[in-house]
């Protein structure tokens, strides 16, 4: 059993395939650690409360609210962030997909949609345009009216094929 | 917001997780999938002095066949009740229920005794646990019990859980194979709380009349709700005009739902009607099908 009752706790994460040890308070979020502990500042706060989706981040392999994890929660867990999908000069798939079918606009919530696109496309049918609506119904976007992320999502659902 | 600051521990096991409970008592609080504590921590509705994080616990992540019933261990998420092929055949009406708990990234790791724990007046998972005759295992350091859903769900987020005393998990009656089933709901957004949901069992007789039928009722209430008074009402019955007709008047006459932001009581005492309306209708038919099949 670990317990903690100093001020600050030892916590050791690997995000994007490389490992950081850093010592902090048990209350800092998942969220807030990823920004201002390693400066993956991606990763995007919206709400606090799981309603808004901006912070969805992989954790395990599956999607999870960075706001509504703590740091040391992820204690020897592999984390993936917006920033180990691609970069500027040679995009993700998913981010190639956003760009094609114009599927952001000011972009603070694509971060958030591009973590959950991950998860969907690895776990989810995806063979009906509602299954897609479903499955990004936990990420808000006040800007494009979701229907060119539904076009970006719909080609790597076609892509992708059936899920074996 | 941020949370208040609190100590941290990660027991190992559950014996662990009772021995803190006893030291920090009312002080400590359980950390499951956090997706109903954090945002209560993050606005400071909650300041924990202890957390207790039992996600490491070995053996709590489970759904286990009991032939008779199924037990969800303390750490069985959404994501596993939603998906468990078990589930989907032996009690699809909670199988149903799950595809409105809330969105994918929060299913992954809610629970579904957190949910009962949580006792959300609006939430879809401690309505099925009171329809299907849930039983809640509760353990603290001194002593075992095992409580009905309905002396466990107390109120509008109030439990009979003690402050020394954790769930390590909840079991389900299975449903009747020849039992139709339905879950209507009406929320804002597909994953959001109910603004009211309905879910049914029932069975048919040979001559057609609606048996043993189970109703529960989220969103429209304290508490999620077991409708006995419906049930009696439609027992025995054929779901005619008539008689649904009844139902919606005996909803509108007993229940006091919540004005809210999202909706006033009006509108949800209206809403139940028609989804109770839904519910029996296409629980019966199902119903109706399968005793055809039977009959064959
Ligand atoms: C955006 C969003 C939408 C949602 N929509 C819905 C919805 O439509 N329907 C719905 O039902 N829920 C919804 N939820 C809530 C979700 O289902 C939660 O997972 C659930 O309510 C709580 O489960 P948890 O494991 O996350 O519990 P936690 O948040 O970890 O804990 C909740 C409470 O239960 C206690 N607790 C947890 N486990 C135990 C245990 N084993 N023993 C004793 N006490 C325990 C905790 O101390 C705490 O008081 C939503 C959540 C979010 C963020
Ligand atoms: S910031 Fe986490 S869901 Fe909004
Ligand atoms: S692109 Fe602006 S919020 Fe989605």
């Amino acid at each position: 059993m670990s317990e903690h009752t100093d001020d600050l706790v030892a916590v050791t994460v690997t995000v994007n395939g490389m490992t950081h040890s850093r010592r902090i308070e048990p209350r800092m979020l998942l969220s807030d650690f990823l920004r201002h502990g390693l400066g993956l500042t991606g990763t995007h706060v919206g709400c606090e409360h799981g309603v808004c989706g901006a912070c969805t981040i992989s954790v395990g392999g599956r999607s999870a609210r960075s706001c509504l994890m703590l740091a040391v929660m992820a204690e020897g867990l592999e984390i993936e962030t917006i920033e180990g999908q691609g970069t500027p000069e040679a995009l993700s798939r998913i981010q190639k997909a956003f760009q094609d079918h114009h599927g952001l606009q000011c972009g603070f919530c694509t971060p958030g949609m591009v973590m959950a696109i991950a998860d969907l496309l690895a776990h989810h049918p995806l063979e009906t345009d509602d299954q897609i609506r479903e499955g990004l119904s936990g990420n808000l976007c006040r800007c494009t009216g979701y229907i060119n992320i539904i076009a970006a999502v719909r080609e790597l659902a076609r892509e992708r094929g059936p899920l074996t | 917001m941020k949370p208040a600051r609190f100590d941290y521990v990660r027991p190992d096991s559950v014996d662990q997780a009772l021995d803190l409970l006893a030291r920090y008592g009312g002080d400590a609080k359980i950390i499951a999938g956090g997706q109903s504590l954090m945002p209560m921590m993050n606005f400071r509705l909650v300041k924990p002095a202890v957390l207790v994080d039992i996600n490491r616990i070995p053996g709590l992540e489970v759904i286990e066949d009991q032939g008779e019933r199924v037990r969800m261990g303390a750490l069985a998420r959404h994501r596993m009740t939603a998906t468990d092929s078990m589930i989907a055949s032996r009690i699809p009406v909670l199988h149903d229920a799950m595809h409105h708990v809330a969105h994918m990234t929060v299913r992954n790791r809610g629970t579904f005794c957190g949910s009962v724990c949580h006792a959300d007046p609006a939430a879809e998972i401690p309505m099925i646990v009171l329809m299907l005759d849930g039983q809640v295992e509760v353990a603290s350091a001194s002593r075992r019990r095992v409580l009905p859903a309905a002396e466990f769900l107390v109120g509008s987020l109030v439990t009979a859980l003690e402050a020394d005393e954790m769930v390590t998990g909840i079991t389900i009656g299975m449903s009747d194979p020849q039992s139709g089933w339905a879950f209507e709901e009406f929320s804002r957004r597909h994953g959001d709380f109910a603004l009211a949901a309905v879910a049914v069992t029932l069975g048919v007789d040979a001559d057609g009349a609606i048996r043993n039928p189970r109703i529960g009722m989220t969103g429209v209430g304290e508490t999620a709700m077991r409708m006995r008074g419906v049930e009696a009402l439609i027992d025995g019955c054929h779901p005619d005009e008539d008689m649904l007709g009844e139902v919606s008047e005996w909803l509108n006459d007993n229940l006091v739902p919540n004005t809210d932001i999202h909706a006033g009581a009006d509108y949800r005492r209206h809403l139940s009607g028609v989804l109770a309306g839904r519910a029996i209708r296409a629980a019966y038919a199902r119903a109706r099908t399968l005793r055809g099949k039977q009959d064959e």
